[in-house]
């Protein structure tokens, strides 16, 4: 269990993180939507224990997080970042056995390694176990870096997985495939939070959406409480129209194209 | 290949090539009577008729040189390892990136200020205070680099090679402006070991340089899990419970331990540290828990080999090591360069 109460942060004079409680319940996917600059990252780094709230409390499974050793977090708590480079070309197994160094001093268990290959079955990149990182496709690179990241929390009930911008990138089977992993994990009892771009993608896997503008938590509900016509305006400045997947009946979102006046060019000035 | 084979190897050809090496000269000694004098002094196996003349041309002459060739090239293989680990950059390496010109110039600050401020000082202590003054000169110079060539937490490589090349300048200069300065018998000392040479080998070098090489050498592998984690980037070693400031600042200044006072009492010796963790991760594989006591060894076996070709491609008369370092380096770190170019590009 994961809880936010009333959590600011700001850098100089910018506030870039204002005023935002949710909580979330093992098991639960949460999809944070918002528009660049919205502070979304902000708030995965705040969740992290990166960055340290200004004002407010995050509580983590009973405790402060402020309270928990770095090396305690790691076992608990995996982040995915948006770009992954790696500075030598490390195989996929060792960058996977990677997310088990909390969890070894020298040498890794046998456990370990049965863990890494359960985590690539499940990830799908066992047949690339052997590959150099630097030669896969983008969409390889980062189920390898999800890999490790769920390797670092695997056995941990109650464990937080957060992810910004997993799938960007990314082509769509990828795009799918990582969300279906995603949603899989949340029976795990894992808590997974994940900043996305795709409001169709967060309407298809999340339990929940939390939107934000300007640094405030706006919207936080399902996808059919929160995603409509106005909401999504709200947020990111464009007319949409929203509707009901008849065989799903999950929120669909269409954004409406945007025409300029032909005597007003918008590119000159 | 099985990791201790590869250890074993290594180990046995510096062995084998430290004696050849021990055995080289003006007088020629042959490799099993090396052996058997070293066995004869450690007091192993008595041997009846000891060529004193030989004895005293290895163990006096030749053993301190072999032991500070060895030295050398331990700390420029694995401070070399590092360095690019913690910099999370193949091309850093303490000759490039200005760190050894640190060393040097404060090396050299302090030959120029010896006979002025510290007359007093014994030799023995001057050696001490030599590899003491390169030591913060280089660590100094590291962390100026490190601050320097990152952007948003990001290692920058072009900024990093262009800083590389500003420190370089700028030691230089002011080693320019002591030498100046200088008197006679200080210009002698300073130009003497700016040629990089081996060629000042004493035990005294040796018993001071150990120290400083050896806890190096056995501290730093024990960095090397996290030295993997950093290849990841900063803020991902982080997220896996690493200190990572503390990693940072331990690796930089046992690299710099090292490389600083090898600097001191050989000049700067470059590419070593670029071309034996290149070498090593062909053979060994990437992960720096094995790079690094290997890239020691390594560079161990290099510098030796390099001191025999030194000596012998001329003979005799005797080519400054730095020469034959790179005139092998230079052309690995273009071809580095032209493979990795997409990469690379500002």
């Amino acid at each position: 269990m994961l809880t936010v109460k009333n959590i600011s942060y700001q850098i100089g004079p910018h506030k870039l993180v204002k005023d935002i409680s949710f909580s979330i319940k093992p098991g639960e996917l949460i999809a944070i939507l918002g528009s660049n600059g919205a502070g979304k990252s902000s708030l995965l780094k705040l969740l992290a224990g990166t960055y340290k709230p200004n004002e407010g409390t995050i509580h983590f499974n009973g405790q402060p997080l402020s309270k928990y050793s770095a090396l305690e977090l790691a076992k608990m708590r995996a982040v995915l970042s948006q770009q992954n480079v790696v500075s030598l070309p490390f195989n996929v197994q060792e960058i996977v056995m990677m997310g088990r160094y909390p969890h070894f001093n020298n040498h890794p268990s046998a456990h370990d390694h049965s863990i890494v290959n359960t985590v690539m079955e499940a990830t799908g990149v066992l047949s690339l176990a052997g590959r150099s990182y630097l030669t896969l496709s983008g969409g390889e690179q980062q189920r390898a870096q999800l890999s490790r990241a769920l390797a670092q929390i695997w056995e941990n009930e109650h464990a937080l997985l957060l992810m910004d911008e997993p799938v960007s990138g990314m082509d769509i089977l990828y795009q799918q495939q990582t969300l279906a992993i995603l949603k899989a994990m949340t029976q795990k009892k894992f808590m997974v939070i994940s900043v996305l771009h795709d409001m169709n993608l967060a309407s298809q896997y999340a339990d929940r959406i939390i939107m934000l503008k300007n640094g405030r938590k706006w919207y936080d509900g399902t996808a059919a409480e929160v995603l409509n016509p106005k909401s999504v305006y709200e947020i990111f400045e464009i007319e949409s129209d929203t509707f009901t997947n008849p065989t799903t009946l999950k929120q669909i979102i269409m954004p409406r194209e945007i025409i300029y006046d032909n005597n007003k060019p918008p590119l000159s000035t | 290949m099985p990791k201790g084979i590869i250890y074993a190897v290594l180990v046995i050809a510096l062995i084998l090539a430290g004696a050849f090496s021990v055995g080289l000269g003006a007088v020629s000694i042959p490799v099993p009577e090396v052996f058997a004098l070293l066995l004869h002094k450690a007091g192993i196996r008595n041997i009846a008729n000891v060529n004193e003349q030989h004895q005293v041309i290895i163990f006096i002459v030749r053993m301190p040189r072999l032991l500070l060739a060895i030295l050398v090239g331990a700390a420029l293989g694995i401070s070399g390892a590092s360095i690019q680990g913690i910099f999370r950059n193949p091309l850093a390496e303490p000759g490039l990136v200005g760190i050894s010109a640190g060393a040097s110039l404060m090396a050299v600050a302090v030959i120029g200020l010896e006979t002025t401020f510290l007359a007093g000082l014994s030799n023995v202590l001057g050696y001490y205070l030599l590899a003491f003054a390169a030591f913060a000169g280089a660590g100094i110079t590291a962390f100026i680099i490190y601050q320097l060539s990152r952007h948003d937490g990001k290692p920058n490589v072009a900024t990093m090679l262009l800083a590389g090349i500003a420190i370089n300048a700028l030691a230089g200069a002011l080693t320019g402006l002591i030498t100046y300065l200088s008197s006679e018998q200080q210009l002698r000392n300073i130009t003497f070991w700016m040629l990089g040479s081996l060629g000042g080998a004493t035990w005294q070098t040796v018993t001071t340089l150990t120290p400083f090489v050896m806890i190096p050498v056995l501290l730093l592998p024990r960095s090397g899990k996290a030295l993997n984690a950093f290849s990841l980037g900063e803020i991902q070693a982080d997220y896996l419970g690493l200190n990572v400031n503390r990693i940072k600042r331990n690796v930089i200044l046992l690299s710099t331990m090292a490389i600083g006072s090898a600097v001191s009492l050989t000049g700067i010796i470059n590419f070593v540290g670029l071309l034996v963790p290149h070498i090593v991760r062909m053979v060994i594989g990437v992960d720096n828990k094995h790079v690094l006591p290997a890239s020691a060894l390594t560079g161990a076996l290099m510098m030796v080999v390099a001191d025999i070709i030194s000596r012998t491609i001329i003979a005799p008369i005797e080519l400054p090591i730095g020469v034959i370092t790179a005139l092998i380096g230079a052309p690995v770190f273009l071809y580095i360069l032209v493979r990795d170019k997409r990469k690379l590009s500002i």
